[in-house]
């Protein structure tokens, strides 16, 4: 696969909470929920990203609490994929379990400035900083997980 | 080559003969909970799928805890889901309002999850029963909705780092001080995808609302379980449970690490320096010791949680209040974790010595820990939680605070109306 689009840029140990506040859990729609997107960190997030952006974090995105509403609200909003030198476990297993692609890489994340222009090829492990005519390479997932991914999902994995 | 018990585990849920942290399993689980944050969309997802049945209605929790007693209609609603999922595929431990508890604490007190169980939770604290000697970790809806239907989940094998607490815990220092000082010292993201595994002469003597309260908060550093091994405490414990409430699995398994198991790292802590912790805004692992922090006036003071709200951190607290008044200015919110652990407090004057200081004692609820309900701050408010997480707006508005700290430091702090050591007012 292949995703296109520009970095919205954030810090390190953005949680849960911060994706998507406690407050609107009672939410289950992907798009309700994308509309507060990272809200806590920029109020008006969610009306700047266009389809098909990157959100582009630092080290341990998504800690914090197993709300799948996190990934789903993210999802929601039209981001391609979320490219973090690392990602807090459960956020890793809910993004990979509802399909909204994770790369990581230090390299990227320190090359990386806010609306450069990216683009990533899944299969090939590579993202390409178009902006600055620049290459990182990423890990490609490992078979199991890419067969959950190829099944289009877990659900479809488990009803094998 | 030895394993740890976390490995042990994995390995036998799995059905293999050998296991390595990084390798993918598909594991059996003896048993998976949902809230009513979570199960929602688990159901959702179990409805899509088009699946007739669940894999074993008796190995299934459904607890509307966190936005419950209903705050509003939405939660109505999401509560509502749960019931009717429960009765239509007759989900055996479905607890409604009334029965139902904070999830974690309930759960271990039930006797539903046992030492050497393999137990998933979509909610991030499932980590908890880790205390019993199991393996339990937090995972996502989806990964619900699949256990629901397979009675299996997928897993990356953890590495194992070992903490090894020695020395004699100072007065007014426990297992919240300890698990807050560790997270201090290894960073929020210091145990990433491992397993912790807590150990040693000081974690022996501990008694198991403690070790409840350090496993609770593994999640805190990244780690995918905190696992502590069984010894008597944790027999008694559970036999007690297994006596009390007769759930239909009464066999377990104990398991310890091997002598020459590898580990990850290990970690070393002398607890004789340990003073009482708070961590300060706005990561659990900005621990100081409480000496550190002066004249830190609070609005708010909240004691409950899955990680500090079982009787004896209400006993702690009612010792403590005993006699006192909450400060002028400041709110006291206390919430048991379960029924029982309430009636206990009633029966034990605690609730009394609570509402006679000036704070409110309230029916089970996650409540105000996630920001859900219940003791919500304004801008600009301050308050010292006994809860697990002290992010931006975890309990409210983006401009407001949440400090961790013991629930021995949180009624110290409610009687001065600032963060205060426990041998203040004692």
């Amino acid at each position: 696969m292949r995703y296109k689009g520009r970095a919205h840029k954030f810090g390190n140990d953005i949680n849960t909470d911060d994706i998507i506040p406690a407050k609107y859990l009672n939410i289950k729609e992907p798009r309700e929920l994308a509309k507060h997107c990272l809200e806590h960190a920029d109020k008006n997030f969610a009306k700047k990203v266009k389809k098909g952006d990157m959100i582009v974090g630092g080290k341990n995105f998504g800690c914090g609490s197993s709300r799948e509403h996190a990934p789903l609200a993210i999802k929601g909003l039209g981001i391609s994929c979320v490219i973090a030198e690392s990602f807090a476990r459960i956020f890793a297993r809910n993004a990979i379990n509802i399909g909204l692609p994770i790369f990581d890489s230090k390299e990227a994340v320190e090359s990386i400035k806010q609306n450069d222009a990216l683009e990533v090829d899944s299969a090939k492990g590579i993202i390409r900083n178009i902006s600055k005519k620049k290459e990182y390479k990423t890990e490609a997932y490992p078979p199991f997980l890419a067969k959950i991914i190829k099944k289009g999902g877990l659900i479809n994995y488990v009803k094998r | 080559m030895g394993y740890t018990i976390t490995e042990k585990i994995l390995r036998a849920h799995a059905g293999k003969k050998s296991i390595k942290p990084g390798d993918f399993i598909d594991a059996k689980i003896d048993f998976c909970l949902g809230n009513d944050i979570t199960a929602p969309i688990a159901i959702e997802e179990f409805n899509k799928s088009g699946a007739k049945k669940v894999f074993d209605k008796s190995r299934i929790a459904l607890i509307p805890d966190h936005f419950t007693p209903a705050k509003d209609m939405r939660s109505a609603n999401n509560a509502k889901l749960l019931e009717k999922f429960s009765e239509k595929y007759s989900i055996e431990h479905y607890y409604e309002v009334g029965k139902m508890g904070v999830e974690h604490a309930l759960l271990p007190e039930l006797g539903l999850v046992l030492p050497g169980n393999l137990v998933i939770g979509a909610d991030s604290h499932t980590c908890t029963y880790g205390a019993l000697g199991c393996f339990s970790t937090g995972v996502g809806s989806t990964d619900l909705a699949a256990a629901f239907i397979k009675g299996e989940c997928w897993f990356k094998v953890p590495e194992t780092i070992k903490f090894v607490y020695r020395g004699k815990l100072k007065k007014w220092v426990g297992g919240k001080d300890l698990i807050l000082h560790t997270i201090g010292d290894i960073g929020v993201d210091g145990a990433l995808y491992k397993a912790m595994e807590f150990s040693g002469e000081v974690i022996k003597a501990l008694p198991m609302d403690d070790r409840f309260a350090m496993c609770n908060m593994a999640i805190e550093a990244g780690a995918k379980n905190g696992i502590i091994e069984p010894d008597h405490t944790t027999i008694r414990y559970v036999k007690q449970a297994i006596k009390k409430n007769n759930p239909k699995r009464k066999n377990f398994k104990i398991y310890k690490s091997d002598k020459d198991a590898t580990y990850a790292a290990i970690k070393e802590y002398d607890v004789s320096k340990i003073e009482p912790q708070v961590s300060v805004p706005h990561l659990p692992s900005n621990a100081k010791p409480v000496n550190k922090l002066k004249n830190i006036n609070i609005d708010q003071v909240v004691i409950g949680s899955c990680t500090n709200g079982r009787i004896s951190d209400l006993e702690v607290a009612a010792k403590i209040i005993k006699g006192n008044k909450v400060k002028h200015g400041t709110r006291l919110i206390v919430i048991p974790a379960t029924q029982a652990v309430y009636l206990e407090a009633l029966r034990k004057g605690y609730a009394k010595i609570f509402i006679e200081a000036g704070g409110v004692f309230s029916t089970p609820s996650c409540g105000p820990c996630l920001g859900g309900h219940l003791g919500i701050l304004a801008e600009g408010e301050r308050c010292l939680a006994t809860t697990n997480r002290n992010f931006v707006g975890r309990m409210g508005h983006p401009k407001s605070e949440v400090y961790l700290a013991s629930p021995a430091v949180a009624a110290a702090s409610a009687i001065k109306g600032r963060i205060t050591h426990p041998k203040e007012v004692v």
